[in-house]
C-alpha cells in the first residue's frame, strides 16, 4: 500500500494532490528561505491567519452576486486581498507605533483569525448551500481536488520560482546587510515587500492543500532544516526546496494510503522528520556533532590537565583524567607515570614554558593570538623559532630526565 | 531657537565651486523622534583626500553618513555626490558598515561576501563570471584575507570580518570611499592593514572619508576632518580645524582638559 502511494498507484485524485503537494513544497521551502534568512519568519504566520476573513467575504460576496460561492479563483483572490491588508497593518504597526514585530505579528494575526471565524460562523448559520467546505481552508483539504485546482497550485508556484530567481540576490543583500545594500541605492523597503508578496502567493495557493494555519510550517521548517546541512546562502535556498519538496510527497502519499488521513498535517509531520534527522545527524552543525566535539574537547583539556600534573608531581583526583591517562599508555594501573607519559608530562611542561615566553614576546603577537591551552606549539611555530625559545629558557628543567 | 531653526533649514545651498565635491551636504537635519540626532549639517568633502569624522558618543558621526546614503531617513537637507543628485552616482560610492551591523552566522562564505561588492554590476540576471571571482580574490589580497576566501564569515575574528568588508567595498571599483568605524575594537594588524589599503586608494586619487573615535591616530591617518557634535564644529585641513579649541567644542566636558592639551601638542 506504502509502495503504490510512494509510486502515484493510487487514483487520479491521489496523484493530483501528490503532485501538487510536491510542488507547493518546493516552491514554500524556497521562498520560505529568504524570509527565514532575513529573521522574519513569523511574519507568514500573521500573513496566512489573514486570509480567512478574504476567504469569508470572498463567498459571501460570490454567493450574495447569485454565483458558486467556492469558486477557487474568487476565494483565492479574496485571500489575498485580506491577506495583504494584514500584511500592511503590519508594516503601519511596526513602522509607526512603538510596537516591536513580535508583539505587532500577534495583534494582526490574532485580530483578522478572530475576524475569519466569525464570519465562518456566519456563514454557517445562514444555511447558504454549498456551504461546505470552507473550514477546509482551515487544516487544507484535498479530497475533492480538481485539475483546475492543480493547474492554479502549480501555475502559482511556478511563477513564485522565476520571480525569486530574478529577486535573489537583492534578496540575499538585504538579508545579510540592509545598511550596504541600501548605500548601494537598493530599496530595502522594497525588496522586503516584494518576499512578502512572494511569501503571500504561496501561503495563498498552498490554502487548499495544507491550510491556513500549516503553512507556516511549509514555509519555515525545510529552511531550518536546510541551515544545518550547508554554509552557503544559495545551498541553503536549494536544499529547502528539496526538502520542502520531499516532505510534501511523502505527506501527500501517505495520507492517500487510509481514507480520512489529512493531507495537510502529515505533509507538515514528514517536514519535522526530515528537521529532526537533520538537528540530530548534520555534521557540524548538528546536536550529535556538537556533543562530540564537545567531548573530544574535554578529553583533550583533562589529558593535558593530567600530563601537567604528572610533569609537576601532583595527585590526580579526577576519575576521567586518570582514565584517559591509563587508555594512552602514560600511566600503569596502579597509577604511578611510565615511561612514556614521564616523556610526553615534560613535553607539556616545555611547552607550557615556550608558551609563556612566546605570549610575553611582541613579535609572536600573531602566534601569541592562538594560544588557548591545547594547541601544540609545533602548530605555530617553525622549528627553528622553538629552538630559539629554548635557548631563552635556558638548561633543560629537572623534569626533563 | 524658533527663528535660528527657520533660518538654517531654509538656507539656500551656495558655493558652486563646491558642485564637483565628492560628497557635499547642506543643511542635513535627522531626527529620531523628536530629538535631532543631526542638526543643519553642511559639509564639504575635498576630492583626493582621507577625511576622519570626529565627534564624542551619540554626536551624530555615522547617522550623518547613514542619512547622506540614504540609509536612515532624514528631516531635511539635501545631499549631492560629484556635483549630482546621489541616486544617479550610487555606483561610484563603495560603502563599509559597522561590523555590528549584520549577524555574522549567516550563511556565506568570504568570498561569497566580497562578491556582493559586484552584484550591483551584475544586474538582476547577470552571472557571475571567472573574472568577477578573480577580482574578489584580488580585493581579498588586498586585505590579506585571500587565503580565508572559503570560510564561513563566523569563523572570522573581529578584525577579519572588518577586512573582509573592506574587501567587497574594493570590489565595487568605486571614487568615494565611505567607512563607518572601520577601526572599532579591530587588532593593530588589521588596523595597519586597513589604514594602508586605505592610502593606497588615496594615492589612486580615490576620495575616502571614515567615521574614526581615537583622536590619538587623527594627526596620522587624515589630512581633514570634519568635527561633529548634533551640528558642525569645525571643518577642514587637520592642521586647522583639529585645534583644543574645536575639540573641547565638540566634546565639552566629556574630554579631560589634560587631555584635550595632550592632543593640541601632538597637533602642534
Amino acid at each position: 500500500m506504502v509502495y503504490e502511494a510512494l509510486t502515484l498507484q493510487l487514483g487520479y485524485n491521489a496523484t493530483l494532490v501528490a503532485i501538487g503537494a510536491t510542488l507547493l513544497g518546493i516552491s514554500a521551502g524556497v521562498t520560505g528561505t529568504f524570509l527565514f534568512l532575513r529573521k522574519r519568519a513569523l511574519v507568514s504566520d500573521a500573513v496566512s491567519h489573514a486570509t480567512l476573513p478574504g476567504v469569508c467575504l470572498a463567498f459571501l460576496l460570490m454567493a450574495a452576486l447569485g454565483g458558486d460561492g467556492r469558486d477557487l479563483i474568487g476565494l483565492l483572490l479574496g485571500s489575498a486581498l485580506s491577506a495583504g491588508i494584514g500584511l500592511w497593518c503590519l508594516n503601519w504597526l511596526t513602522r509607526n507605533t512603538r510596537l516591536a514585530e513580535d508583539a505587532a505579528i500577534g495583534a494582526v494575526l490574532s485580530v483578522f483569525f478572530g475576524f475569519g471565524v466569525v464570519l465562518l460562523t456566519v456563514i454557517q448559520t445562514l444555511g447558504i448551500g454549498k456551504q461546505a467546505g470552507l473550514e477546509g481552508f482551515l487544516l487544507g483539504s484535498t479530497a475533492g481536488m480538481l485539475w483546475e485546482d492543480a493547474v492554479i497550485i502549480a501555475g502559482g508556484g511556478m511563477a513564485t520560482l522565476m520571480l525569486i530567481l530574478l529577486l535573489r540576490r537583492p534578496m540575499i543583500l538585504v538579508a545579510f546587510d540592509a545598511e550596504y545594500a541600501a548605500a548601494q541605492g537598493i530599496s530595502v523597503s522594497r525588496v522586503d515587500m516584494m518576499m512578502m508578496g512572494l511569501v503571500m502567493a504561496v501561503t495563498v495557493v498552498g490554502l487548499k492543500i495544507v491550510g491556513l494555519i500549516l503553512i507556516v510550517a511549509l514555509l519555515i521548517i525545510p529552511a531550518v532544516t536546510a541551515r544545518f546541512w550547508t554554509e552557503r546562502s544559495e545551498y541553503v535556498v536549494l536544499l529547502a526546496g528539496l526538502s520542502g519538496g520531499l516532505a510534501a510527497y511523502l505527506g501527500a502519499a501517505l495520507s492517500a494510503t487510509a481514507p480520512n488521513l489529512p493531507t495537510g498535517p502529515i505533509i507538515v509531520l514528514m517536514s519535522f522528520a526530515l528537521f529532526a534527522l537533520s538537528l540530530f545527524f548534520a555534521p557540524n552543525r548538528g546536536v550529535l556533532a556538537a556533543v562530540m566535539r564537545h567531548i573530544r574537547f574535554q578529553r583533550r583539556v583533562h589529558l593535558r590537565q593530567g600530563l601537567l600534573a604528572l610533569a609537576q608531581s601532583q595527585p590526580i583526583y579526577e576519575k576521567l583524567t586518570l582514565r584517559l591517562l591509563r587508555r594512552a599508555g602514560f600511566v600503569r594501573p596502579d597509577g604511578v607515570a611510565t615511561e612514556a607519559g614521564r616523556a610526553r608530562a615534560a613535553k607539556a611542561l616545555r611547552d607550557e614554558k615556550r608558551w609563556e615566553i612566546v605570549r610575553a614576546d611582541q613579535t609572536h603577537e600573531a602566534a601569541a593570538a592562538l594560544y588557548d591551552g591545547l594547541r601544540e606549539i609545533e602548530t605555530v611555530m617553525t622549528k627553528d623559532q622553538i629552538a630559539e625559545i629554548d635557548r631563552r629558557i635556558g638548561a633543560p628543567s629537572e623534569v626533563l630526565a | 531657537m524658533v527663528l535660528e531653526l527657520a533660518s538654517n533649514m531654509g538656507r539656500v545651498p551656495e558655493a558652486p565651486d563646491l558642485a564637483e565635491s565628492p560628497l557635499s551636504i547642506r543643511g542635513l537635519t535627522v531626527t529620531y523622534g523628536q530629538k535631532p540626532a543631526v542638526f543643519s549639517v553642511d559639509m564639504t568633502v575635498e576630492p583626493g583626500k582621507m577625511t576622519a569624522i570626529i565627534g564624542p558618543n551619540g554626536a551624530g558621526k555615522s547617522t550623518t553618513l547613514k542619512a547622506a546614503l540614504g540609509i536612515v531617513p532624514h528631516v531635511s537637507g539635501q545631499v549631492q555626490v560629484f556635483g549630482k543628485p546621489i541616486d544617479t552616482q550610487r555606483a561610484r560610492i563603495a560603502y563599509v558598515p559597522q561590523r555590528a551591523s549584520v549577524d555574522w552566522d549567516f550563511p556565506t562564505r568570504v568570498i561569497d561576501v566580497v562578491l556582493m561588492g559586484v552584484y550591483r554590476e551584475l544586474g538582476l540576471l547577470g552571472r557571475l563570471r571567472g573574472r568577477h571571482k578573480a577580482k574578489a580574490m584580488d580585493c581579498l589580497n588586498r586585505v590579506g584575507m585571500r587565503e580565508f576566501a572559503e570560510r564561513q564569515i563566523g569563523q572570522l575574528s573581529g578584525g577579519q570580518q572588518q577586512r573582509v568588508f573592506l574587501a567587497r567595498a574594493l570590489a565595487q571599483d568605486a571614487d568615494l570611499y565611505l567607512l563607518d568605524e572601520p577601526f572599532a575594537g579591530v587588532d593593530a594588524a588589521t588596523e595597519k592593514a586597513i589604514i594602508s589599503v586605505l592610502k593606497s586608494l588615496r594615492a589612486e586619487g580615490k576620495t575616502v572619508v571614515v567615521v574614526h573615535h581615537d583622536l590619538a591616530t587623527v594627526t596620522d591617518y587624515f589630512e581633514n576632518v570634519f568635527l561633529i557634535n548634533t551640528r558642525k564644529v569645525a571643518e577642514g585641513p587637520v592642521t586647522q580645524a583639529f585645534t583644543a579649541e574645536t575639540l573641547q567644542t565638540a566634546y565639552g566636558g566629556r574630554l579631560a582638559t589634560a587631555q584635550v592639551d595632550q592632543l593640541a601638542q601632538a597637533v602642534g
